[in-house]
């Protein structure tokens, strides 16, 4: 069974996509779940360092992490909300970056449920950032959570709690 | 407020205050009902949940809202004594009079008035463009900006075509409004055609017609039958949506995805409150997506193949939602009497036969159907224009050029009439049709006649890929 049949990927599916703990301590830096050639370009496009790459209009993005900026433009604009940068910005813990489009909306402070690519919780997170949806570029807005460094590549949803 | 129980009240990313100016009072077989001016009857009633509009003439089954945008007949009422009108495209207001429609109802006619007939008034154009989603649009913009004087004519009221209920981001390439939700490109193409004086638009305008001597009989305004008789056509009507066969496929509650987008996301009403999808193309994982905001539970969404047959991108973002979504199941019964209750899927075999044993039943108040379209060739069959069956372009498909002319000289088509595929492809072909509609009429524009052959590129770049290569492939048998 693939992602083509689950619908979402596995972690060894796209240990190639994940940059090494050297970039992931310096910044931001984008984990592009984006496994299927398909004729998708905008984050290519808007990468004002040239730091993704393309070999066509249907080729799978691929990052150079050296070029990378941690500039979160391509999660703003990815139309398949498909890139989850990522910061180890303190040992134990990770800064992960997530496309979200419900309600309600999570405000800085608030604690989350963090759901993996199944849906299922996997933990909690405390909301550092929320890139509003009028100033992202991509018209959807970022939500920043920090997380446990074991779940940092897990966490790809969350639910607001008690509100 | 909380009367209207269907109405959706906070959404993550639309506001439907707008929509919701006025409420009204109209009456369905003779109870009382609230809604809000100008939205479509089906709508006002389904959000009180109202399902069941009417009764199918012979065996009396229930009949509701099934495509939400005028292309069937499942929603037929009887509307202030006048039968047969669409409750999803004839608006509410005070006092109105609706009731379900009786077996085959008679349009009553007095006697000493027989209706006047005379001769519509006729007029004549350069350009007349027949749909006004994103091929229809981009053509008029491009044919207007060569210097032609162009028609738009649409049924729908608004310009945009579908793109008016995607609040999904597209895909494709910046120059083509990726990255853009679909709401948002429909704003821009409308703002565009109104910066053109040389573009006039028909709203709620049916093409109900064509007649010898190159004439379109339009239904301006639905009032008034004018002729139209342009230079050139552009003929860009989209697509139908297709059903899947199941038992008791016709309850209300089910109905197809752009019945439940146009629903939820144009009007605010949910569709249901838990809810089962049947097909796991990328209209069916969008609108399962686009559902879950609407704060919808969707139970599960259903797939024949052994694989999920949208972007891998959009199924997971339904996956990160906990929504599971079974392949190789079909969903074999719906349930219910007035309104579907319940839905029962099963697994099935190689040969698609469902595996005894393998029923899963899912209460739900409403089947969300998903399973593709076809192109909506009514008018360039009517036309005598040359089809051919091509099944992955999606059906009977008409013949035509690179520049997208058909087998008649001056009728160009463009978007899914052409082949079923994206919103991008309809905005590359709707380039492609209205510079070279213009270019015929002897206007010239370096720039856009470049333009023009970048987009047939384009179009042959989008389709490399192994998504859209057997597209590719198949468009070979109906180019001339």
């Amino acid at each position: 069974m693939s992602w083509r049949e689950r619908g979402f990927v596995r972690l060894e599916e796209i240990s190639e996509f994940i940059p090494s703990e050297e970039y992931l301590r310096r910044h931001p830096i984008p984990i592009i779940e984006c496994v299927e050639e398909i004729p998708c370009t905008p984050c290519y496009e808007i990468c004002p360092t040239k730091a993704i790459q393309m070999e066509d209009l249907n080729a799978i993005p691929r990052l150079d992490p050296e070029k990378c900026t941690g500039c979160l433009l391509c999660a703003q604009i990815c139309p398949g909300l498909a890139i989850f940068p990522t910061h180890f910005h303190k040992e134990g813990f990770a800064r992960v970056y997530i496309p979200y489009e419900f309600l309600p909306m999570p405000k800085v402070g608030d604690r989350v449920q963090v759901l993996n690519r199944e849906g299922k919780p996997v933990g909690e997170g405390t909301v550092f950032f929320v890139l509003q949806r009028e100033k992202s570029l991509g018209d959807t807005v970022l939500v920043g959570v920090e997380v446990p460094r074991e779940i940092a590549f897990e966490a790809r949803h969350i639910r607001v709690m008690n509100r | 407020m909380k009367y209207l129980s269907l109405r959706i009240e906070d959404h993550p990313l639309l506001d439907f205050s707008d929509k919701r100016k006025k409420p009204v009072k109209f009456y369905f077989n003779d109870r009382e009902y609230k809604g809000y001016e100008g939205e479509p009857i089906a709508v006002a009633l389904y959000a009180n949940g109202v399902k069941k509009l009417s009764e199918s003439p012979v065996k009396h089954r229930s009949r509701g809202l099934f495509c939400a945008i005028g292309k069937c007949a499942s929603c037929r009422v009887v509307v202030n004594g006048i039968p047969n009108i669409r409750a999803c495209q004839e608006p509410v207001r005070e006092g109105l009079k609706v009731r379900s429609s009786k077996g085959l109802e008679k349009l009553e006619i007095k006697e000493s008035s027989p209706p006047r007939i005379s001769r519509p008034e006729e007029i004549e154009t350069e350009i007349l463009i027949i749909g006004a989603g994103p091929a229809g649009a981009i053509a008029a913009i491009k044919a207007a900006d060569m210097g032609a004087k162009v028609l738009l004519v649409d049924y729908a009221s608004r310009i945009g075509g579908q793109l008016i209920k995607q609040t999904h981001k597209f895909f494709g390439w910046r120059k083509y409004y990726a990255g853009y939700r679909g709401i948002k490109i429909a704003k821009i193409l409308e703002e565009e055609i109104r910066k053109r004086a040389n573009i006039e638009v028909w709203l709620n305008s049916p093409v109900v017609g064509y007649y010898e001597g190159n004439i379109f009989a339009v239904l301006k305004d639905k009032r008034k039958i004018v002729y139209v008789k342009p230079k050139k056509v552009i003929i860009a009507p989209g697509a139908v949506e297709r059903f899947a066969i199941f038992e008791n496929n016709d309850l209300p509650g089910i109905m197809g995805a752009g019945g439940a987008q146009t629903l939820m996301n144009v009007w605010g009403v949910k569709p249901g409150e838990r809810v089962l999808v049947v097909g796991s193309g990328n209209v069916g994982l969008i609108v399962s997506y686009q559902m879950a905001q609407a704060g919808i539970e969707v139970k599960a969404i259903v797939e024949a193949l052994p694989y999920i047959g949208g972007y891998f991108v959009h199924a997971a973002k339904v996956r990160r939602l906990g929504i599971p979504i079974f392949t190789k199941h079909t969903i074999i019964r719906a349930e219910g009497t007035e309104s579907v209750k319940k839905a029962i899927i099963a697994e099935i075999d190689e040969k698609w036969r469902p595996i005894p044993g393998t029923e899963k039943e899912f209460l739900v108040d409403a089947i969300i159907v998903a399973v593709g379209m076809y192109p909506d060739t009514t008018l360039t069959r009517m036309m005598g224009i040359t089809h051919k069956f091509v099944k992955e372009l999606g059906g009977f498909v008409p013949l035509r050029k690179r520049t997208l002319e058909t087998t008649r000289e001056g009728v160009y088509i463009a978007g899914d009439v052409s082949c079923i595929e994206e919103a991008s492809t309809a905005l590359m072909e709707g380039i492609i049709a209205g510079i070279n509609a213009a270019k015929s009429l002897g206007y010239n524009n370096p720039v856009l006649e470049n333009e023009a052959q970048e987009a047939i590129k384009d179009l042959e770049k989008f389709r490399s890929g192994p998504r859209y290569a057997h597209i590719k492939r198949a468009l070979e048998n109906v180019i001339i």
